[in-house]
């Protein structure tokens, strides 16, 4: 392997895992062929799920929009081939507490026939940058590294400086290998968008971060970058460790930077975007297509081939391993994303979203069963490896002990659930599970809270009008009273007064109209107090 | 087709307590040898009685507690605290007294506040304060090292001394009996002795007590392979010496006739084994960094204070205790700055 100089900074802790990538780099990338059928979830995104624009019934072509964002924390969802759409229903799909959501089913038709599109925008440096996110936003791109942010919102750099924009193609996690795959086979792609990016947040600089385990990636993204003479764009190499592509472990890496602590790289005037995320921008400006396919790395000792597909969203991952030779005897486990931070699945009947960049079909030797944890012993193996510089043995024994307060104190949210910890702990203690649990617990106590606040805000605010009410009617009573006790002295009954009042309009009435019978409406006393 | 599932992250290290504790035995080889070469049998003797008892005591407490006792017992803790009792204890101790201190390491230090990963003191040291209270005359009565008394007791005299008694040794037993050399130094020092007139006694070698000073290296060695090992960190020890050095080393500056010279408190009684083998206990210890630094400090600079103005001579023990009390506390106030946090960075 090619030596690489080493970048001026590095972060805390890490692990040196093996890298388990040459398995699915054997062969090369392969267009999955368009199942019979299609599961695409409304939400494959951070923020509201997509509402549907399609009806049961509709027959929709390939790239056509069949759910819009319903918020601008969303993302549109296209159809990824023609056929019609013969259900929008629950269905299970990848999660990890294994649910169901809305999905929008789609039969082929088996023509793969294209709808319209717009038009490429190829001249996108002479682009108005808000043309360019709304160009984004209709494609549907989301952050394929994993977080699926839309990155219509995360563009929207809201009038802040970027001096800076870095590419994530450290793809550390084990195993995974389709972001090497898409740089060895479009590196062009992968600078287009890359180009097309800092033109929208007018960066100055573009960093392009990746691990030195990947040779031929950075050569042919180094080839591109001299064939098109870019000055403003720097690959740079960083040692293989894990967990170098978390966002804010590059980001330190490639410029020395820290990201504020539960800050956002804007805040610092960075942008970081996946490689695989650039690629599918490029193909919206450039080519006017959304985002309907992904490449995925299908691997491990339980699949016959492994090696990385195109595969159009909402196939099921069981047509995946079909096409790659089904799985072999040692089959055990299936993971979706890579085996630190990716979740375990109980089924291969789920779709392939948008996040989806890897699924490992696992054998019990690569993924054994988990053991039965012993106590921490506060050895501060954890301590060592976590990028964060968090004091994991701490945050557990506050977790477990419900003391949501201290866990906040000791950074808590923070943490990035990279997985190191738990990897080193000589008690075997699932540590992550009990970060997971104190955030959610502590987001469901902030929550319920909210739900409080806003209870009792009502609950003081009736009570508030009650008195002024109870204020106003004393007040008013207060008035008649005196009004009352001063009428004596200027003469006259006021009682008496209405009540000769009532008789003469009576007496006017039946003057009036003098009918067989005598009908009269129920008086209303003048008194009468009226509330609103 | 269904999967079974699980918490990420799927992979683990191999990393486990019993290596973690199996590494630390194999550390205490050199050191205990060197004992053995000393000090005789009786060293072995001890070990063997404090593990028996200890795994006994811990297979029945679990038992009592209705766990599985396997895995508590197979994680090899019960061992390294017997074995760290048993290498504070005199080589002769009677053999009942060494199986209550290891009782009592693994039943009411341990056990009752948990087990694993859950005492607030360090098992062996409680256990070894225990024995020193309860039997002063018995623990302060050690062995000369061979080098100095010139002979070594037999396997089977010292079995006989340690199962009926060291009177079965008769004359003998005061020819090869006598303080250590801390307590030698205490009370010659008590006796308004001057340190060279001291120094002068074939107790002393080049660099501490006759004997202790090679023990203590050894296990200096045992202790340099943990921290290459990395199952411990340097901090502990690293600070803890550093403190005893140069507080002890503060005082013979000023007075080198009636504070004895600095490498005396490194290589003349248990500070060596204490800073690399038992201040490191993670359980009990401190584990910030920072914190680290502080607690190996303080017991540094304890062991010097107890050696000099407590009374008793062997500091460690008590030392490692009262910094036990206080490591929740230095946890608390000394967590490290996280990534992206105010402050300098992480250079």
């Amino acid at each position: 392997m090619p030596e690489y100089p080493k970048p001026a900074w590095d972060f805390h802790g890490g692990l040196h895992i093996d890298d388990h990538k040459s398995e699915s780099l054997a062969t090369p990338l392969r267009e999955a062929g368009i199942p019979t059928s299609l599961t695409l979830p409304l939400q494959q995104h951070i923020g509201q799920a997509a509402e549907p624009v399609v009806q049961v019934g509709d027959e929709v072509l390939k790239g056509q929009l069949i759910a819009r964002a319903s918020d601008y924390v969303s993302a549109n969802l296209h159809a990824p081939t023609s056929g019609r759409v013969v259900e929008i229903a629950e269905r299970p799909i990848a999660h990890p507490s294994g649910l169901s959501a809305q999905c929008i089913v789609l039969e082929s038709d088996g023509q793969d026939r294209w709808g319209e599109l717009p038009e490429p925008i190829e001249n996108y440096r002479e682009a108005d940058p808000a043309d360019l996110r709304e160009r984004l936003r209709w494609a549907g791109i989301v952050g394929l590294g994993g977080a699926v942010f839309p990155t219509s919102v995360k563009t929207n750099t809201t009038g802040r400086v970027i001096d800076t924009l870095i590419l994530n193609a450290a793809e550390c996690e084990p195993y995974i290998t389709c972001d090497d795959r898409l740089m060895r086979d479009h590196p062009g792609d992968v600078i287009d968008g890359a180009l097309i990016l800092q033109h929208i947040v007018s960066a100055g600089q573009v960093l392009i971060g990746i691990e030195q385990n990947k040779p031929e990636a950075i050569a042919a993204l180094q080839a591109e970058i001299d064939a098109r003479g870019l000055n403003e764009m720097r690959l740079v190499v960083v040692p293989t460790k894990y967990p170098s592509g978390g966002e804010k472990q590059l980001i330190y890496l490639l410029t020395g930077i820290e990201v504020p602590s539960r800050g956002l790289p804007l805040e610092v005037g960075i942008l970081c975007q996946n490689v695989a995320t650039t690629a599918a921008i490029a193909d919206a400006v450039l080519r006017g297509r959304p985002l309907i396919s992904r490449i995925v790395t299908l691997t491990g000792e339980g699949v016959t081939q492994p090696g990385n597909l195109r595969v159009a969203i909402g196939t099921s991952i069981r047509d995946l391993v079909n096409e790659m030779g089904g799985y072999t005897a040692q089959a055990q486990r299936l993971i979706m994303g890579g085996p630190m931070m990716g979740f375990a699945l109980g089924s291969d009947e789920l779709p392939v979203v948008k996040g989806s960049n890897c699924f490992i079909a696992a054998s019990r030797e690569e993924i054994p069963d988990p053991v039965s944890a012993s106590p921490c012993i506060r050895c501060g193996e954890c301590v060592k490896v976590c990028p964060a510089q968090l004091l994991p043995q701490q945050l557990y024994w506050f977790a477990r002990s419900r003391d949501f307060d201290k866990t906040q104190d000791h950074h808590l949210f923070d943490c990035i659930e990279c997985g190191c910890c738990a990897y080193v702990c000589p008690a075997h203690i699932p540590l992550v599970q009990y970060y997971r649990f104190a955030k959610t617990e502590i987001w469901a106590s902030e929550r319920e809270r909210a739900k409080a606040d806003h209870a009792r805000r009502r609950h003081e605010f009736h009570e508030a009008r009650l008195k002024r009410l109870e204020e106003e009617r004393q007040a008013r009573l207060r008035k008649k009273k005196e009004v009352l006790r001063k009428k004596p002295a200027s003469g006259g009954d006021p009682k008496k007064a209405a009540i000769d009042a009532a008789m003469k309009r009576v007496a006017a009435k039946k003057a009036a109209q003098r009918p067989p019978e005598q009908s009269q409406g129920p008086e209303q006393a003048p008194e009468q107090e009226k509330e609103a | 087709m269904h999967f079974p599932v699980a918490s990420s992250p799927h992979l683990q290290g191999g990393n486990a307590i019993r290596s973690v504790m199996g590494q630390v035995l194999l550390a205490l080889v050199p050191g205990t040898a060197a004992l053995w070469w000393y000090f005789g049998w009786g060293v072995l003797i001890n070990i063997t009685l404090a593990c028996v008892a200890a795994v006994a005591a811990e297979w029945v407490t679990l038992k009592l507690r209705k766990r599985d006792p396997w895995p508590a017992v197979s994680d090899l803790s019960a061992v390294v605290t017997a074995w760290l009792l048993a290498l504070a204890l005199p080589p002769l101790l009677p053999w009942w007294q060494t199986v209550l201190g290891s009782v009592f390491a693994i039943v009411l230090v341990k056990q009752l506040f948990g087990g694993i990963g859950y005492n607030p003191f360090n098992p062996a040291m409680a256990a070894y304060a225990f024995l020193l209270i309860s039997f002063p005359a018995d623990m302060t009565h050690w062995l000369q090292p061979s080098v100095l008394s010139g002979e070594t007791l037999p396997l089977q005299q010292t079995l006989q001394a340690i199962f009926q008694g060291t009177a079965v040794l008769g004359a003998q037993w005061d020819a090869i009996s006598g303080a250590t050399p801390l307590d030698h130094m205490r009370t010659e020092l008590s006796r308004n002795l001057m340190i060279s007139e001291i120094r002068q006694s074939p107790v002393w070698g080049d660099f501490g007590g006759l004997g202790w000073e090679w023990v203590g290296n050894w296990f200096l060695l045992g202790g340099l392979f943990l921290i290459w090992r990395g199952v411990i960190s340097w901090r502990i020890p690293v600070s803890m010496l550093a403190a005893l050095l140069l507080v002890a080393g503060m005082f013979w500056a000023v007075d080198p006739e009636t504070h004895p010279f600095p490498a005396f408190h490194l290589f003349s009684g248990a500070a060596i084994l204490g800073a690399f083998f038992i201040a490191t206990d993670p359980v009990s210890a401190s584990t910030t960094p920072r914190g680290q630094l502080i607690y190996g400090a303080l017991i540094g600079a304890l062991v010097f204070v107890i050696r000099t103005w407590g009374g008793y001579p062997d500091a460690v023990a008590f030392a490692v205790l009262l910094m036990n009390m206080a490591a929740p506390t230095i946890d608390h106030y000394t967590q490290p700055r996280v990534f992206g946090a105010e402050g300098k960075g992480n250079g």
